[in-house]
């Protein structure tokens, strides 16, 4: 029950899109493929579909090797950022579709339709034309199709990216729920890290078409493998060891996001405030720090906003730093 | 990018095979065997130096290049209309524009006799353009539908006067739409014949109407292949700047459809303009129904009973209704087989394009070649070939079909691909990803998505090939002839009661021909037939 990829290469005539990926995705494990668009993420996940064929390496499921098996004979469902949902049928139309192809008889078929659609909280949708749906409801739909024929690999492609945001959050909340229920193993693909982290077992990061880093999303999320990975993480500044020392208290080389210096009246260091943007839950200012090179961000509270060209104090926070190649 | 299966390849290979070969045998074959003709013996040479050559040649271009100046000053307002106004009527108005197209050309050859009783060269460039008014309706509206208002509200911000953003900025924005309209509608008026023939007698020739004429009448075949060959270099040329502007659209064309909206201001003399042209379009028609009723003895149904009996004196060798129901025969295998052809080639096409192959772009100008090439010579090659095919082809009674069937196939293309090619792929993917053979996505989904589609091209078919006269007239056995064969036929004899009866008969076609478009209407496709 493991899908391996085995130094897979994708080429669009003389762009290699992915090159050499070697990743495993056990039985139900969730792997999301976390990268910045263009980054062959995509292409990876179809060429695992069997939407198109490798120019080198191999796709095996239990080490069997998949280069002569066609899509409709892989038992991987697909689910798109935007649903894709077929547009004659109604809603249970839609989710029975794999089932018919298996020849599921009918009855079978309708009760199998009814557990999905209460499963991703759309009882008695049955009958809805799905035209009508929200973008939200079409996703759950398009769910609930991929899971129906129980699949051996389900692979999701950006599934919540076209949704708004508070949305975007609730549904990762049920689509990580539903994925340990179904026990699915699961690829992603996803270039939000909340979403990856939210989803996923295990992360793999993905730039120009290669696999930089694998592990947990906690590991991956503190011990970035390089700088780039760090900064695609959210680090904004990234220190030299020995300023980092000086500042964090680690002597090596590190990544700071933007909660890793706080606006604390009681805090080690000095600071000048240079902007001032308001976030949902904070505000952010760019700030130099007395003693260092360069400029940094800061967070304080929304209650208490520092003004451009104030003087405050800073404290650091061990959560918004990370280790860079440290792991 | 390499698709996995070669099953699956070997399956599209055969499944590009079959419009291949009947583009082989029935067009291409023919239409060499006509050039090898014309070459052989030494016709080209002889009637390239003839001076009544470049005469006709002149002639033929020059009606051809009025009616398309014509019908694109009338399909502009249309256009306009349907693509961007919000008025009552609109769909009165754009099946009113669509009639024209599809009529029979004997019977609007026959309709403007009625108005011109002499005929002549105004008639011929107004008949032409009658028809084709449609053609930029519909090609134009299409791309205008989809023009960002936007970019002309940028410029009236910006300080353009209303005419000034339509010239500056909606009219480039149309062009590639307009080059495409005109060279389609061109080609049409350049091989246009039921009308020329009609109105033209033996006075007003093309190089069309002088082909058959010197075939049936003269049997000079070789001076006949020489004119096919000059028509069909032109055609090519044609066809090919046409090809490449419609790419450019095609590359072009986003999915978002403006909203319509009510017409301000000078848009009112637009939408005037527009039902001005309507009501124009309606007097041939009219005219034409009014002219079946009167006879010199005041209303009359004489010519509608005379539908059952031969004409005067015996002129015809079947009655009217036995001509009525041969040819709702042979339309319905004509449409059968260019059903099967040209669905199978729309599949085929989708599938090379997905591929970005550049077979996909070639057998996309080939398919559209039948349709310009004139269906005298196509007509005409048959005659000259056919007796090599096994079973004494040329009597066979399936030739007439398949000679229609040529003719309405790019017609049929032209309707189902876009609807096809706006299937997205990756609902195509999910669908085998839930274990649908491709046989089965495509009866699964691109089906039941192009179903509406496929009816409209049915439609359309039928009423093409119903009124199909050019190769027809050509191939058609005496004993078995249609209904615009027996109009021809009918027109050229003398007699009160045969004109009468002939006019009786184009009204019977103009019937059927506008209760089919009214039908295909109300299917509402999208595309709606584009060229």
């Amino acid at each position: 029950m493991s899908l391996g990829l085995n130094g897979i290469s994708v080429r669009y005539g003389a762009v290699e899109a992915v090159s050499e990926v070697d990743l495993a995705v056990g039985g139900g494990e969730v792997v999301a493929l976390l990268g910045p668009s263009g980054c062959g993420k995509s292409t990876l996940l179809r060429a695992v579909a069997g939407l198109l064929t490798p120019a080198a390496g191999s796709v095996t499921w239990d080490g069997e090797d998949l280069a002569g098996t066609p899509p409709h004979r892989r038992g991987f469902g697909l689910v798109f950022q935007d649903g894709q949902l077929f547009p004659h049928r109604d809603v249970a139309g839609n989710v029975a579709f794999g089932l018919r192809m298996r020849g599921v008889p009918q009855d079978e078929r309708a009760e199998r339709v009814a557990r999905l659609l209460e499963l991703v909280g759309l009882a008695g949708y049955q009958r809805r034309r799905v035209t009508e749906l929200s973008g939200g409801e079409q996703q759950r739909v398009a769910l609930a199709r991929a899971l129906a024929p129980r699949p051996r690999l389900l692979l999701l492609d950006e599934p919540l990216s076209a949704l708004d945001r508070a949305l975007r959050e609730a549904l990762a909340d049920d689509l990580a729920r539903l994925l340990r229920e179904a026990r699915a193993t699961a690829l992603v693909v996803t270039h939000d890290h909340d979403e990856a982290f939210t989803l996923a077992d295990r992360v793999a990061v993905m730039r120009s078409g290669r696999v930089r880093q694998v592990g947990p999303p906690a590991r991956v999320w503190r011990a970035p493998v390089d700088v780039e990975t760090a900064r695609f993480l959210g680090c904004g500044v990234v220190l030299d060891p020995e300023p980092a020392r000086r500042l964090v208290g680690v002597a090596h080389r590190v990544g700071l996001r933007a909660t890793a210096l706080r606006v604390d009246p009681d805090g080690p260091f000095e600071a000048e405030v240079l902007t001032r943007a308001h976030r949902r839950d904070h505000v952010r200012s760019l700030v130099r720090v007395a003693g260092f090179e360069g400029e940094f961000e800061a967070v304080a509270p929304v209650s208490a906003p520092p003004e451009p060209g104030d003087r405050v104090r800073l404290a650091v926070d061990a959560d918004g730093v990370a280790v860079i190649g440290g792991g | 990018m390499a698709f996995p299966g070669a099953g699956l390849r070997s399956g599209w290979t055969l499944a590009a095979l079959l419009p291949i070969a009947f583009l082989g045998v029935f067009f291409a074959w023919p239409v060499a065997a006509i050039v090898g003709l014309g070459f052989a013996e030494g016709g080209v040479w002889r009637a390239l130096t003839e001076p009544g050559t470049w005469g006709l040649v002149g002639f033929t271009l020059g009606q051809a290049a009025g009616a398309t100046a014509l019908a694109l000053l009338a399909g502009l307002p249309v256009a306009f209309l349907l693509a961007r106004c919000r008025v009552r009527g609109a769909g009165v108005v754009r099946a009113a524009v669509m009639v024209p197209f599809v009529l029979p050309t004997v019977v609007v050859g026959l309709a403007f006799r009625a108005l011109w009783p002499d005929g002549g060269v105004l008639p011929i460039v107004l008949a032409n353009a009658f028809f084709n008014v449609a053609v930029v309706a519909r090609t134009v509206g299409g791309l205008w539908a989809r023009v960002d208002r936007r970019a002309e509200d940028a410029a009236r911000a910006l300080g353009a006067s209303r005419t000034r953003a339509f010239t500056s900025v909606v009219l480039p924005a149309l062009a590639p739409a307009i080059g495409s309209a005109a060279s389609v509608v061109f080609l049409f008026c350049a091989t246009s014949f039921g009308v020329v023939l009609v109105l033209g007698g033996a006075r007003y020739r093309t190089l069309e109407t002088e082909i058959y004429l010197r075939t049936v009448e003269l049997f000079d075949l070789s001076g006949a292949a020489a004119l096919s060959l000059l028509q069909f270099a032109a055609v090519v040329a044609v066809l090919l700047l046409g090809g490449a502007a419609r790419r450019k659209r095609e590359r072009a064309l986003p999915l978002r459809v403006e909203p319509t909206r009510r017409p301000v201001g000078g848009e009112w003399a637009a939408v005037v303009a527009a039902w001005l042209v309507v009501g124009a379009l309606l007097v041939p028609v009219v005219g034409l129904v009014v002219r079946s009723l009167a006879t010199a003895d005041g209303w009359s149904l004489a010519g509608y009973r005379a539908l059952a009996g031969t004409g005067e004196r015996g002129t015809l060798a079947v009655s009217g209704w036995q001509a009525a129901l041969n040819s709702v025969r042979v339309a319905t295998d004509a449409t059968l087989v260019a059903l099967v052809v040209g669905v199978l080639s729309a599949v085929v096409l989708v599938g090379l394009r997905r591929r970005g192959s550049w077979l996909g772009e070639v057998l996309d100008t080939a398919l559209m070649l039948p349709l310009g090439v004139s269906a005298v010579t196509v007509g005409f090659g048959y005659l000259v070939t056919m007796d090599a095919l096994p079973g004494d082809f040329r009597t066979s009674p399936l030739l007439v079909p398949l000679a229609q069937a040529l003719v309405v196939t790019p017609l049929v293309v032209r309707i189902v691909l876009p609807v096809l090619r706006a299937v997205d792929e990756r609902l195509r993917q999910a669908a085998a990803s839930l274990g649908a053979s491709p046989w089965r996505v495509w009866r699964e989904v691109d089906l039941p998505l192009a179903a509406r589609s496929l009816v409209a091209a049915a439609g359309f078919g039928f009423v093409v090939a119903l009124g199909e006269f050019g190769a027809t007239s050509f191939l058609a056995r005496p004993d078995a002839p249609t209904l615009p064969v027996v109009i021809a036929r009918l027109m050229g004899r003398p007699g009160e009661l045969n004109s009468q009866l002939a006019y009786a008969a184009c009204a019977l076609l103009m019937v059927v021909t506008t209760v089919a478009v009214l039908l295909i209407e109300r299917l509402r496709v999208p595309a709606g037939g584009e060229f």
